[in-house]
């Protein structure tokens, strides 16, 4: 058990007890290894199934949406708190019912990584600081966790929480220096045509299964566009402008507001990267108007504020 | 996404700037005229036998 879940465990309790908080929520072991789940806790006696380790990816932000408790006590990492700001920001949930128990993060391991490292089925997973040790039947396999970190984790600057009233653990060092946009650079290089049958290619094992929308806290929409059907935007097939239409329409609903979480792509199972798309827009919101998601309750977001300066050469 | 620069325009008019309006709806259709038919974000309608 690393100190994370004891701090975890022990806030949680003392919130609950002292009746500070109706519910915490946070994450539990999951059923099967690398995959903990969001738990709510409503119970001092029931924190002890809260946990911390690599495998807590998911977005919590997402599950507090509309929620009507006075007080929640959440759990949050760096991304996640980003998230949080940014629903207090689009009146989702008000900064008075939360209590943001902040966990600097370390970043979140790709269960996709290692498994693809390893000879069969994992059954087991144990880490320390640095490394982490999947075990199955017949093997044992360590991994220094920087060479199996999700992809977005490894190219975060915001680790720490940007809003907390609990903090588990000291704050750690923000990553500097990272060039966290070349992905999207190389496929900006591209002529149209190259970058179609990129987009083609990515996007061809997309089966619309709606995972990458479901976890992304932003996607909040009572009826999503695409799941209307008077007017029907957008072709409920595998068809792939259909395909190609969800996705992109998605990435601009979350235009100036992502948080590059992760919760997405982790989501996926068949493994795109579909947060391509939302990192474009996250560097055209940076380039263009200075602003990152989610860092701060007294800034209006980039997309709900007119400044005179602001670009627009491209209209005429 | 992979669209041809040019097929998709912005523009800014005012309901007052009707010539504004006229030139660069001629400009918009000569430019998209030269880009050839759409052939991206289009589904074929299913053929009926
Ligand atoms: S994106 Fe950043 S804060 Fe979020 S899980 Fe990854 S490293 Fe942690
Ligand atoms: S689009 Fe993906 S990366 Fe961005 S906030 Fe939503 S889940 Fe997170
Ligand atoms: S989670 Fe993956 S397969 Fe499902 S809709 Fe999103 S991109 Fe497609």
């Amino acid at each position: 058990m690393t100190s994370t879940t004891e701090i975890l465990r022990e806030t949680a309790a003392r919130l609950l007890a002292s009746g500070a908080v109706e519910m915490v929520i946070g994450f539990r072991q999951g059923t099967i290894p690398m995959m903990n789940e969001p738990c709510f806790v409503r119970k001092p006696a029931e924190a002890g199934l809260l946990v911390w380790d690599s495998h807590c990816g998911i977005n919590l932000a997402n599950y507090v949406t509309d929620r009507k408790e006075k007080k929640i006590g959440i759990v949050a990492k760096g991304c996640d708190s980003r998230n949080l700001v940014t629903h207090i920001l689009e009146n989702k949930i008000r900064r008075e019912q939360l209590v943001v128990i902040g966990v600097p993060c370390r970043g979140m391991a790709d269960k996709r990584k290692i498994a693809m490292k390893c000879p069969g089925e994992i059954l087991r997973v144990h880490e320390t600081e640095t490394a982490i040790t999947a075990e199955g039947e017949g093997f044992t396999r360590t991994f220094e966790k920087a060479d199996v970190l999700q992809h977005n984790c490894s190219l975060c600057t915001h680790r720490n929480p940007v809003i907390h009233d609990e903090l588990a653990g000291e704050p750690v060092e923000e990553q500097q220096g990272v060039d966290r946009y070349a992905d999207v650079r190389a496929v900006e290089a591209m002529s149209p045509e190259q970058r179609w049958k990129y987009f083609e290619d990515l996007l061809a094992p997309c089966i619309r299964c709606y995972a990458c929308r479901n976890a992304c806290p932003l996607c909040y929409c009572p009826t999503c566009f695409v799941d209307e059907s008077r007017p029907q935007w957008v072709g409920k097939g595998q068809d792939p402008v259909d395909v190609r239409t969800f996705h992109f329409l998605r990435a601009y609903h979350c235009a100036g507001r992502c948080t590059d979480c992760g919760a997405c792509e982790r989501a996926c199972p068949v493994g795109i990267n579909m947060r391509l798309f939302t990192k474009k827009l996250e560097k055209d919101c940076l380039e263009l108007f200075g602003w990152e998601a989610g860092l701060s309750l007294e800034v209006r977001p980039a997309l709900d504020h007119y400044r005179p300066n602001d670009p627009n050469d491209f209209i005429r | 996404m992979g669209i041809e620069p040019g097929r998709l325009q912005f523009s800014w008019i005012s309901s007052a700037e009707s010539t504004k309006f006229v030139t660069v709806a001629a400009q918009v259709t000569e430019a998209v005229r030269a880009l050839g038919p759409n052939t991206r974000f289009i589904k074929p309608l299913a053929e009926v036998a």
